[in-house]
């Protein structure tokens, strides 16, 4: 009796959570995947016909600022135009009370899932790829605060996505005067500041940056940047930040160096700006010097002679003719 | 680096490398400066061809048969002025035709696309 009871109940909890669409523009198709502030689901807008992300609250809780989170999320895609942030069509309150917010829906892999079929090169141009939508967001300044490998998706054309912003947060000291009017739309409210900014830990843990972790207030767009070098670590090493990869031979120390600067305690030794990141991945995987690794002169050699093998070759074989010339000639 | 220049400037400095080698040849030594001259100009003229060439043609493996080959022509002209040395001139002039076809494509800049 009693597990007919709970079953009841589990089935009424399930039914309580799938969102009334009444009186929307969406039919609902199917349950996609729950987050940490609601769910998502699979709708079709049945006036533009074709399939969309809704992003819906859980049941009013204790925290009912949610609402203002995913209502600030929706604000702040719809701000950051960029073929790396996922259109935002609509949001809005349902018949439930529930709010919700309608985005593009992406078919594709998280990068997590992604990087497991890709060797080193092209793992780290996808890194280049997550770091020009975030460097475009603190330009404006935004400031992700969750960036992490679930965050970050890869559409069927290869297209790279970052994903939730429901922690960001807006610096309006970097934002440019036209856009004064976003930041002032965004704000948090004073509930919401209560959440995301006076002390309370929200993000991944190694993921987050120590300054976020400890709960500062004033944190900027550098928290972003050690989530970023988290998840080079990550793309190397394939597990969860925590260790730095070992340097194996020559190859992975640039990369180590790298991490190691991005992921610096304090944010001032960090690399102040995601394409300042991205400048140091491009220079490795072009066999250029990488500003975050003082090489040696035997490294420096190695990495010139990588880069211009043939080059070097061809020179060296020219030379030694010579020589073998000069000493036939002799003899 | 303009391909064209590229070319000239290398094919200059490794034609002024063949002729000085000259002077290991001691019958040579008397005339080393106008073997490097005539050396150089041989590079310069072989450098202008096989960058132009780079220009028009964007490929490292045509680039690099085409380097040889001017490289193998001019230096079989030389060798024919010699009347002798085939082998001591012609594998050098190949060589630094194929090294010089090698760069222009690998390190050279094409032109600047025009904006209309």
């Amino acid at each position: 009796m009693k597990s007919l009871s709970d079953r009841v109940v589990a089935r009424l909890q399930a039914d309580m959570q799938i969102p009334d669409l009444s009186g929307t523009r969406y039919n609902l198709l199917r349950y996609v995947a729950c987050g940490g502030m609601g769910s998502v689901w699979l709708a079709e807008d049945t006036v533009l016909k074709r399939r969309v992300a809704l992003k819906v609250l859980d049941l009013a809780g204790p925290a009912d600022d949610l609402d203002v989170r995913l209502l600030r999320e929706a604000l702040i895609l719809a701000s950051l135009e960029h073929p790396g942030m996922v259109p935002v069509y609509d949001a809005g309150t349902l018949a439930d009370g529930r709010a919700f917010c309608c985005m593009k829906y992406v078919e594709g892999q998280t990068l997590a899932q992604r990087i497991a079929t890709l060797n080193l090169p092209d793992r780290l141009r996808l890194l280049e790829r997550v770091a020009e939508p975030l460097d475009f967001a603190h330009a404006r300044g935004f400031i992700h605060r969750d960036l992490k490998p679930d965050n970050v998706m890869i559409g069927a054309f290869g297209e790279v996505l970052v994903m939730d912003w429901g922690l960001a947060k807006v610096g309006v000291t970097s934002l440019e005067a036209g856009e004064t009017e976003i930041a002032t739309a965004v704000q948090p409210t004073q509930n919401s500041l209560r959440v995301t900014d006076q002390g309370s830990v929200l993000g991944t843990r190694g993921y987050m940056s120590p300054e976020q972790a400890r709960g500062d207030i004033e944190v900027d767009h550098r928290t972003d940047i050690f989530s970023l070098g988290a998840i080079l670590t990550f793309m190397l090493t394939g597990s969860a930040p925590g260790e730095l990869p070992a340097a194996s031979g020559s190859v992975l120390r640039p990369l180590r160096a790298i991490c190691e600067k991005a992921m610096a305690g304090d944010p001032n030794a960090r690399y102040q700006s995601a394409r300042g990141m991205t400048a140091d991945i491009t220079h490795y995987l072009n066999g250029e010097p990488v500003s975050a690794y003082p090489e040696g002169l035997l490294e420096r050699s190695g990495r010139v002679f990588t880069r211009h093998r043939t080059a070097v070759v061809l020179v060296a074989v020219y030379l030694i003719m010579r020589v073998l010339f000069i000493l036939f000639e002799r003899r | 680096m303009n391909k064209v220049f590229l070319g000239l400037l290398l094919g200059a400095i490794l034609g002024a490398i063949d002729g000085l080698t000259a002077w290991f040849t001691p019958e040579a030594r008397a005339e080393i400066a106008g073997i490097v001259i005539g050396s150089t100009i041989k590079g310069i003229i072989a450098g202008i061809l096989i960058g132009v060439f780079a220009r028009k043609v964007h490929s490292l493996a045509l680039g690099i048969v085409f380097g040889l080959g001017v490289g193998l022509l001019l230096a079989f002209i030389v060798a024919q002025m010699q009347h002798g040395y085939y082998f001591q001139i012609m594998l050098p002039g190949g060589m630094v035709g194929l090294i010089v076809g090698y760069a222009t494509q690998r390190y050279g800049r094409g032109p600047k696309l025009q904006q209309t």
